[in-house]
């Protein structure tokens, strides 16, 4: 029943997706939630009206499948533009927009559960709007927006999968050209889906670590 | 001082102060009462900027609030307020919440802002409660501890807007009592208030607000014991 063509080499092949996956998903999960805690910052200040333009860019990322997003994008910075930009370039470009723009919502939630008396005795202590923000609001609306942030980080390293469009050897794609060669679907997307939990698993956990330090109050 | 010049006030098309003229010099204890939406609470939060005034002016030591050269973070400092809910922190400890302001605004070091709040926490009874967060506090001890926060930036005037009205009965006293010592250290102080025994008690004049307009002002025993406007005598009626 174990019978199996599988090599190491071909594991460490696997094992390298992973890290392509792992990579992908750090730097448009980092650089995301830093544009979105900008844009979601600009929709709470803004106030749904003057804010609409920025919010109708962000929805577009959002509405838009991923997997039309990165070929358009691709086709477009290749050929229309000639930037001539590696596929693992617009790959992270792509995820971090879309990242950012649902992260954007989840700041803007977050800010908006911090209760505005809260902030109205920070500033009546002589906290400028930045101390408050910082001492205050950040704090708080981090507690409300943890366990959506993991939720998103985690969506997005599923979702990293579709960079394979623009020539990206993620950990599916990697599972697949093995498939390809070896024909032992079954086998290799187990090992496949045990790599994405070794890699999800830790996040939901120090997720859920961080939610039961901060529940002192 | 604390000088307030014909200071008008809406929200939309309706005119919560009519033209509000009041003195307050150092070291007085002022208490505001009055019926809701009189409008004693928005005087407050006019004072120390917190909301912007349609017309006249308000001067606290010469300073205009309202003046757009005046920089409120700065004033602020010198005017604590403390709400009718406490507003604690909740991420922070008690201690951290009164050391949270003199850190970042007046800059003191850590040092500087732990001896502060462990000697206003102390001052206002909560000396035992330092390292405890403001949830596992009384609605009693919050309050306190708010009052304490804002006594740690040091102000020479504190704003009390019916800091007992959100508490249970029994809880009241405690509060009550702090605001007490406070008044007899000689604390410059307006609070508004429905605690007619504690107006009459400490306060050095007490203001009666109807409808926007300060109807009377006077001296504890002038006013609850011979009042002269009418609303006046309706509302003491109906409260005692």
């Amino acid at each position: 029943m174990f019978d199996t063509a599988l090599t190491a080499n071909d594991f460490i092949f696997l094992a390298k997706g992973a890290g392509m996956t792992i990579f992908v998903t750090a730097i448009s999960v980092f650089f995301g939630t830093i544009l979105g805690i900008v844009f979601g910052v600009i929709r709470y200040q803004l106030g749904p009206f003057w804010s609409a333009p920025l919010m109708f860019v962000l929805d577009i990322f959002r509405s838009i499948p991923l997997l039309i997003q990165l070929v358009l994008t691709y086709a477009f910075l290749g050929t229309v533009l000639r930037l001539g930009m590696s596929g693992l370039t617009v790959a992270c470009i792509v995820l971090t927009l879309y990242t950012s723009a649902y992260c954007a919502e989840i700041v803007r939630g977050g800010i908006e559960a911090v209760p505005l008396t809260l902030r109205r005795a920070a500033r009546s202590l002589g906290m400028t709007w930045a101390q408050d923000m910082r001492s205050i609001v950040l704090p708080l609306a981090t507690r409300v927006a943890l366990p959506s942030w993991i939720g998103l980080a985690l969506g997005v390293m599923k979702d990293s999968a579709l960079v394979y469009v623009v020539q990206v050897t993620e950990l599916l794609k990697s599972t697949q050209i093995l498939i390809t060669r070896l024909q032992e679907p079954l086998l290799l997307l187990m090992i496949c889906g045990a790599f994405y939990f070794v890699i999800s698993f830790p996040v939901a956990r120090f997720g859920g670590y961080l939610e039961k330090r901060w529940s002192n109050d | 001082m604390i000088e307030i010049e014909n200071v008008r006030k809406s929200f939309g098309s309706l005119e919560v102060l009519k033209g509000i003229d009041l003195t307050v010099p150092r070291g007085e204890v002022l208490t505001v009462i009055g019926g809701s939406g009189s409008g004693k609470s928005t005087l407050l939060t006019c004072i120390n900027g917190l909301e912007p005034i349609n017309a006249g002016r308000i001067l606290v030591d010469g300073t205009e609030v309202h003046a757009k050269t005046t920089n409120l973070n700065r004033l602020r400092q010198k005017i604590g307020i403390v709400f009718q809910q406490w507003n604690a922190f909740p991420h922070l400890t008690v201690k951290e919440n009164v050391m949270l302001a003199p850190r970042k605004v007046l800059r003191q070091s850590k040092a500087e802002a732990e001896e502060m709040a462990v000697r206003q926490l102390t001052h206002v009874g909560l000396g035992d409660k330092l390292d405890v967060y403001p949830g596992r506090l009384s609605g009693g001890q919050q309050q306190r501890m708010a009052i304490a926060r804002a006594l740690a930036m040091t102000p020479d005037y504190m704003l009390f807007d019916e800091v007992t009205s959100a508490l249970d009965p029994q809880l009241v006293g405690e509060v009550l009592d702090t605001l007490r010592l406070l008044a007899s250290e000689g604390m410059t102080m307006i609070c508004v208030t429905h605690e007619m025994k504690f107006a009459r008690e400490v306060s050095d004049r007490v203001a009666f607000f109807h409808k926007g307009v300060m109807a009377e002002i006077a001296p504890p025993a002038d006013l609850f014991d011979n009042p002269k406007d009418p609303e006046l005598q309706r509302f003491l009626a109906a409260t005692h």
